[in-house]
């Protein structure tokens, strides 16, 4: 006989499934489902009822249904783009491979597609930047905070100018990033795009603060007792950092990278729209700039599914955090 | 024959925002190896800054101490401390913890199986071979406490110095702690000094018990000489004459010559309870 184990979570619907449910079952599916699509039905409800009741000078403020309609058109007009371009590659293919039967010396010139970025290409571009940026910015922000928490001498003269530019909008900053990239990134060879580079400098300069304080923070409060059991040791300082210091900071340092990937992807998307560097925010510039009467339904999806992401984003770290932090207690939802 | 460890005119002065205080003054003791001393004095008379002082933690601003003829400067292996509260690194295992110690003390001398052996070894010693590749929240306050002398006896030190190391524990696991730690200093014949607040374990464990005078400008003031012989049941010790003359003797130092003005911590006033009722 083969006798199936189910997850926790799932106890509630295999009773369910055989009709045998404990009162406390019964709290668990409400927790776990009732109420949540009881919350999202609610929602939709009240949107559909205020919706109608909108009129904006792009017609009546989409409702639910237009913008499932919209999301379905978007990934149609995807796959057309991306039936376009696999057309496009075949021609070519055939085109170099007839003129090499006719002229085997000639030297075939490959050309890539050209069309406009669909919106799911939109999302990768915004994906890609956005974990750039923050790679960046855990990249410098780590070791400085590391930095900042040992030497009280760092963090006397470093805190004055991360509490000066720690609430800085990227609005702020974008204008001198954008001037910065375009004097020092001059090549004829462009390995990546101007815009990408304004995008990610951009994002890592927003959301490199929270890293940086909390590595800071958790650094400056290892227990004196840890540190007591250090010096009997005489371990030294390297040994000391790497043994006693990071893993007591640990948990600290994964609250500020989880805060700061949550800023830079709020950052990368008004980037994105003010300065028109390709990704999600040029899509809802772009739409909102279009104004035709698809366009609110468009943008609502975008609205929907930056949320989504900024979501999975925050979900991922979590789960690296569970997988990494030995303090269990500081992961919290 | 030449004390193992020397405190000589041991003085501490702390610098606060409201001046100098005057915390140790004029401490002098000798200790001998393999003895077991206890300090005992009322909370907040000085005991952690002596403990502090010998194993370097602290420096001392008059006088000074002399280990095995070297002076004391700085902390070191070869003066290891049990705290009170345990102080495992949270993110290793028992076993690792106890490592990180053994690597950093014989790295030059012990060969990998070596360390592995002297870490299972030391385990055993304090009887948590069974839990060693739990991490300290999965274990007991007792278990760890086992686990930090543990981490100590490792070093091999020339001085195992503990402050309070079971004055966080229930009594049952104290008793059961207690009997390790003389069951350990009885093989290994270990010097010790510990710190303690309860009457009983003093006189339980220790050759010699220090009494401290309280403070500000705290010092010795009686020692009392533990002629017990060894190795002691706590069962058997319950009505023995030695003891219990012993046990009057550290009481009525601390609760007629020492007593405390000042409104005592709870602790100590339970204990001034079941002294009343003895008596
Ligand atoms: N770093 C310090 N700065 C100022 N005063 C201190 C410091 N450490 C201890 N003291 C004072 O010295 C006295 C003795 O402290 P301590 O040795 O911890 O007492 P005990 O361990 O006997 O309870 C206390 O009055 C305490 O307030
Ligand atoms: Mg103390």
């Amino acid at each position: 006989m083969v006798t199936l184990t189910f997850p926790t979570w799932m106890e509630p619907y295999r009773a369910l499934a055989t009709g045998k449910m404990s009162g406390e079952q019964w709290q668990a599916l409400l927790r776990q489902l009732i109420w949540p699509v009881l919350g999202i039905a609610a929602f939709l409800l009240l949107w559909q009822l205020a919706a109608q009741r909108i009129d904006t000078s792009l017609g009546q403020f989409p409702g639910p249904s237009q913008v499932w309609e919209q999301a379905g058109s978007l990934l149609d007009e995807h796959q057309a783009s991306r039936a376009k371009e696999a057309a496009f590659h075949e021609r070519q293919e055939k085109y170099i491979a007839s003129r090499l039967a006719q002229q085997p010396e000639w030297e075939p010139v490959y050309r890539s597609y050209t069309g406009a970025p669909t919106f799911f290409d939109q999302i990768g571009t915004s994906l890609i930047t956005v974990m750039s940026g923050f790679l960046l910015a855990s990249m410098i922000a780590i070791p400085l905070g590391i930095f900042i928490g040992l030497s009280s001498t760092a963090h006397a003269a470093m805190n004055p100018l991360i509490q000066l530019f720690k609430p800085v909008s990227p609005l702020a900053w974008l204008p001198l990033v954008t001037m910065v990239v375009s004097a020092v990134y001059v090549t004829d060879d462009p390995l990546v795009a101007k815009s990408f580079l304004t995008s990610m400098f951009t994002v890592s300069l927003c959301c490199l603060w929270p890293t940086l304080m909390n590595t800071a923070v958790g650094v400056t409060s290892v227990s004196q007792d840890l540190t007591n059991v250090s010096r009997v040791l005489r371990l030294n300082a390297m040994s000391h950092v790497r043994k006693i210091v990071l893993p007591s900071a640990l948990p600290m340092m994964f609250t500020g990278l989880r805060l700061s990937l949550g800023i830079a992807w709020m950052v990368l998307i008004a980037a994105e729209m003010l300065a028109q560097n390709p990704g999600l925010g040029k899509f809802v510039w772009d739409e909102f700039q279009n104004g035709s009467s698809q366009s609110l339904g468009r943008i609502m999806v975008a609205v929907i599914v930056i949320g989504l992401i900024g979501f999975l984003l925050d979900r991922l770290m979590l789960m690296l955090q569970r997988a990494l932090v030995w303090d269990k207690s500081s992961v919290q939802r | 024959m030449k004390a193992l460890l020397e405190l000589s005119n041991v003085g501490m002065k702390f610098d606060t925002p409201k001046g100098q205080f005057e915390a140790l003054k004029d401490v002098n003791l000798k200790i001998e190896s393999g003895e077991f001393v206890s300090l005992i004095g009322h909370s907040g008379c000085g005991k952690s800054t002596v403990l502090n002082i010998v194993a370097g933690l602290l420096q001392a601003t008059d006088g000074g101490v002399i280990l095995d003829k070297q002076e004391v400067t700085e902390p070191g292996p070869e003066r290891a401390v049990v705290f009170q509260n345990h102080s495992l690194l949270p993110w290793l295992s028992a076993f690792e913890n106890v490592e990180l110690a053994v690597k950093q003390v014989f790295k030059k001398t012990k060969s990998k199986a070596e360390i592995r052996d002297w870490v299972e070894h030391n385990l055993e010693l304090v009887h948590m071979a069974h839990a060693m590749h739990k991490k300290p929240d999965e274990i007991s306050g007792g278990m760890k406490q086992r686990v930090g002398i543990a981490r100590a006896l490792a070093m091999q030190p020339q001085v195992l110095l503990m402050d309070e190391p079971f004055g966080a524990l229930d009594a049952l696991t104290r008793a059961h702690l207690q009997d390790s730690l003389m069951e350990i200093h009885a093989q290994l014949g270990t010097t010790v000094i510990m710190i303690t607040h309860d009457v009983d374990e003093a006189v339980l464990l220790s050759d010699r018990i220090v009494m401290m005078t309280n403070g500000p400008s705290a010092t010795i003031g009686e020692i009392l000489d533990v002629k017990l012989p060894r190795p002691r049941d706590r069962l058997a010790l319950a009505d023995d004459p030695t003891f219990v003359r012993c046990r009057q003797q550290v009481l009525q130092f601390l609760y007629e010559k020492q007593r405390k003005v000042e409104p005592m911590p709870k602790r100590n006033s339970a204990n001034t309870e079941r002294v009343r009722k003895r008596a």
